[in-house]
């Protein structure tokens, strides 16, 4: 089978592969290189479980072909910590009872992320904004906001 | 009660580092050496006769390791309730998503390409997709076998004499309300893993809620495969959201099993997005008469109900809803005379299963909505109606349940106080008030022959504790509330506790998630484990310290002398003594609670839970007369649970129940025609959003249930159950009109103001 060389850069470390012309990055990322934490859970951009950033800004690696992004730089949810600590984010949606299922978590804080490395101090209402492209059955979206509000206060 | 350490406390959930840091894995991240990937081909039609099935070009695929069909199932092999589902279908196809072939392949790729070789041909059947039309005498037959398309069930409770009831009430109400199909919409899809050992023994991984009965349906599927008394093993990964659908097993897992046995090597199937909406079971569609009176003083004299289920092809756990709906017809609120009659239909469409509520928030609906309609006509205030006729302490009710502890009143108070009731009723300005109260299970349901959960307890050299238990999480945190029992019983902090919950081979029997039974029951059975560990803790170390076991105490993980407090030990280093003896031993304690509640009789007669969970949901709206649009402005969820163990994720629990329970009164709808699903994607079934997200103030009453661990009920499902028609009867308020068809969409509300106009 035809495969395309690419290089990306993920979570830090630059990695070279050759991947098929049409595959997902979030296929590249599960399937290739074991980075479980990004969830397919609809695979047409309609969910945000896929979540991932590309140069910092949050997008749908369902949608994404691998060989379009050669060059990029991707963070997953395994390459949040820092300093072997856990993201401000991830501790607040622990704390305060953001998870249930976990199913769309990763995609969340990965959407919350992307929120925050363009605004420090987002209000209620973009939060809400932000993760309203996300889908999450479980919880209501209440201690998600409030976990996003926690976060960024921290970070402050 | 009072110095309690973990129970009570806001903990975040043990498992949330693992889903927080994307370590955690579903069955979507299982992967055995050898994989391969399996796939299935359902039919194109909802009625129709297969005429030719040809699979040669599909095993012809390099790649492709086996297509099966009809013919390579044993041949009299049928799952689901009624034992009326060929995991694989030949002849004629009775839904949409009859499965009619499956592959295994090396790569998913691969398997998809083998299903597009496979040639059907139909000759397309006329179908039945109006329970109605199908209950028709001389109706056609959906299977062939069967007299009647009426479910042989026999739902009918009889409580009373409603006949004599209707002639001496002062007021009486009667009207139809109608409810749509909605789907789980769990965010991990469906899925598993089949593998075979070289002694044809099956493990199974899976997402399943029902892992023991799942162990006995899979056994049995063995015994027809002619693998008589092999073992089942099953091993759940993390389970991404359940919500009922998870009751029962599935076609595709017998395919799955079928693959692997052809194969001998591991088969995976995990469901696309778009296979969740159409091939999985969604809430029934029910239509429901119902019928109230009451006196002059707003006492009810009768509630009257006939409903029609939309059973769909085949049966599941959907079929039996009706056993739940009872709970609410005969026990929501003081009525002396009931009748319920439900009719379970087979028509074309999809077949059902539970979802969070089993039929209450269908029967609620009918209920709560005709009660408003009763106090309109009695004069009376709706809230203050439902004042007049709560249920309390110490009642027996018509269908003989016995109700424990109960704060329906003072949920009931909480939403008058709350709503500002009095100030906001009746304004007749676009905005209104409505409210709706609810009853369920909240000390297990016996609807199995054991309604049982096991707990095991082994203390390790160092003071930690495993705990395996029979109980499945779905998300909703039971782990937690069990490790925070155990935590409190044996007096150790809650990170010495392990929760062990995914594993037949190791884990005790259970039912199952469901009834919001979780807390109640596989709480008390990790209550007796724990206290026959302390048990054996405080004897041992009272040995070791020369002290009257009587006498001691454990705290943070030390034993120590309540006499003499120089007398301790850590808890680790007295294991390790007790351990490295000389006819030393290990501590382990079993425990296996099943609660002491009652099957139904043959009139569904019987006190089905050990403690019952009560709620009032009260809302304030906005409706835009111009657009037909409902704004929530306020939302305010009492429950009574009894004692809250963790009120962190009881509020979870609360707030989304509550958002699911606003989905279905305001937006989703499956759309079927003809069978066909016309919207099985996130973009045309809205499921609420962050932007969906009303003011939802969540209160919590405490009644402290005598049966409950440390007074606890379920909160599983109440929160979605009185919903909808709280939200129905706000609008009501608010501009006059009532919808009784769920979902409440803009469309309706302008199409009935324009009706009240004219
Ligand atoms: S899986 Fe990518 S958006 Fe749903
Ligand atoms: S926690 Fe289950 S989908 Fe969000």
């Amino acid at each position: 089978m035809k495969t395309v060389k690419v290089t990306i850069n993920v979570n830090n470390e630059k990695i070279k592969l050759q991947v098929k012309p049409y595959e997902t990055l979030l296929e590249t990322l599960r399937e290739r290189l074991a980075l479980t934490g990004a969830k397919e859970a609809c695979s047409l951009g309609s969910c945000g479980s896929c979540t991932v950033l590309l140069n910092g800004t949050p997008v749908r690696s369902c949608l994404i072909l691998t060989p379009e992004v050669d060059g990029a730089s991707i963070t997953t949810i395994e390459g949040l910590k820092e300093d072997g600590k856990l993201h401000p984010l991830q501790e607040a949606f622990m704390e305060k009872g953001a998870v249930q299922c976990g199913f769309c978590t990763s995609g969340m804080i990965m959407t919350a992320k992307g929120l925050l490395n363009r605004n420090k101090k987002p209000s209620r209402a973009e939060i809400i904004k932000s993760i309203s492209s996300n889908i999450c059955r479980c919880t209501g979206y209440k201690k998600i906001v409030e976990a996003v509000e926690e976060a960024s206060k921290k970070m402050a | 009660m009072d110095n309690l350490k973990v129970v009570g406390k806001k903990i975040p959930k043990i498992d949330a580092p693992l889903k927080a840091t994307g370590a955690a894995l579903y069955i979507q991240d299982v992967k055995i050496p050898g994989m391969l990937h399996g796939k299935i081909l359902y039919s194109q039609y909802p009625h129709a006769r297969i005429i030719k099935l040809d699979t040669s070009k599909a095993e012809k695929l390099p790649g492709v390791r086996a297509v099966v069909t009809a013919k390579d199932m044993p041949p009299n092999f049928r799952i689901g309730i009624m034992k009326d589902n060929p995991p694989l279908k030949s002849g004629k196809v009775l839904s949409i998503r009859d499965e009619i072939a499956a592959v295994a392949a090396t790569t998913p790729e691969i398997a998809e390409e083998a299903l597009s070789l496979i040639e059907v041909e139909y000759e397309e059947l006329p179908g039945i997709f109006d329970p109605l039309e199908a209950m028709k005498e001389g109706a056609m037959l959906i299977h062939e076998e069967a007299k009647s398309n009426i479910l042989k069930m026999p739902w009918r409770l009889i409580c009373g004499d409603v006949e004599k009831a209707k002639q001496e009430s002062a007021y009486i109400v009667e009207d139809t309300f109608s409810t749509q199909w909605v789907t789980h919409c769990c965010l991990g899809t469906s899925g598993c893993v089949a593998h075979f050992d070289m002694h044809n023994n099956l493990t199974m991984y899976s997402n399943t809620q029902i892992p023991s009965l799942a162990q006995n349906d899979f056994v049995e599927a063995l015994n027809a495969f002619g693998l008589k008394n092999r073992r089942v093993r099953i091993i759940q990964a993390v389970i991404g959201g359940g919500f009922g659908s998870k009751l029962d097993t599935y076609a595709y897992e017998y395919i799955a099993i079928l693959l692997a046995l052809k194969t001998r090597k591991p088969v995976k199937i995990i469901f696309t997005r778009e296979e969740e909406f159409f091939a999985t079971s969604p809430r029934q569609c029910t239509i429901t008469k119902i019928s109230h009176g009451c006196d002059k003083d707003g006492r009810l004299t009768f509630r009257d109900v006939e409903m029609v289920l939309d059973n769909g092809a085949y049966t599941s756990w959907g079929a039996t809803t009706p056993s739940v709906m009872m709970l609410p017809i005969s026990s929501l609120y003081k009525v002396p005379n009931v009748r319920y009659i439900a009719k379970c239909v087979y028509t074309n469409n999809t077949y059902c299963q539970a979802m969070r509520g089993y039929g209450n928030p269908q029967a609620t609906f009918a209920i709560e909505s005709s009660l408003d309609q009763l106090a309109e006509k009695a004069g009376i205030d709706p809230l203050e109606l439902r004042r007049i006729n709560a249920n309390e302490p110490g009642e027996i009710t018509p269908q003989r349940f016995k109700i424990t502890s109960c704060g329906m009143k003072e949920c009931i108070e909480e939403v008058y106080k709350r709503l500002n009731w009095k100030e906001k009723r009746g304004k007749d300005n676009g905005r209104g008030v409505g409210m709706a109260s609810l009853i369920h299970v909240g000390g297990g349901a016996r609807v199995y022959k054991s309604d049982g959960c096991g707990t095991i307890i082994k203390m390790d050299d160092f003071g930690k504790v495993d705990v395996f238990t029979g109980a499945s999480d779905i998300g909703q945190g039971s782990d937690t509330v069990i490790a925070q029992i155990v935590a409190e019983v044996i007096g150790i902090p809650i990170e010495d506790v392990n929760v062990i919950n995914n594993d037949t081979d190791i884990c005790p029997w259970d039912v199952g998630v469901h009834a919001s039974r979780t807390t109640f029951v596989a709480g008390n059975a990790a209550l007796g484990a724990a206290r026959k560990i302390r048990e054996q803790i405080l004897e041992a170390a009272g040995k070791i310290l020369d002290e009257d076991p009587a006498d001691l105490d454990i705290k943070d993980g030390m034993v120590f002398s309540t006499k003499n407090k120089e007398k301790s030990t850590p808890l680790g280093k007295a294991l390790r003594k007790i351990h490295y003896t000389l006819g030393g031993k290990m501590l382990m304690a079993e425990y296996f609670y099943d609660p002491a509640n009652e099957n139904f009789d043959k009139e569904f007669k019987g006190n089905l839970s050990v403690s019952y969970a009560y709620g009032a949901h009260g809302v304030e709206v906005e409706v835009d007369r111009e657009t037909g649009k409902v704004k929530i402005l306020n939302y305010v969820a009492a429950h009574d649970v009894g004692k809250a163990i963790n009120p962190l994720l009881l509020e979870g629990q609360i707030y989304g129940g509550g958002l699911q329970g606003i989905g279905y009164a305001l937006g989703e709808k499956m759309v079927y025609q003809n069978g066909r699903l016309m919207n099985g994607n996130f973009l045309d079934y809205k499921i609420p959003t962050a932007k969906d997200v009303p003011p939802i103030q969540p209160v919590i009453v405490e009644t402290d249930e005598k049966d409950g661990p440390f007074g606890a009920k379920g909160i599983g499902e109440p929160g979605l159950v009185p919903t909808a028609p709280a939200i129905a009867n706000a609008i009501y308020d608010a501009i006059g009109v009532r919808i009784k068809d769920l979902p409440i969409t803009p469309e309706k509300i302008l199409a009935a103001l324009k009706a009240k106009d004219k």
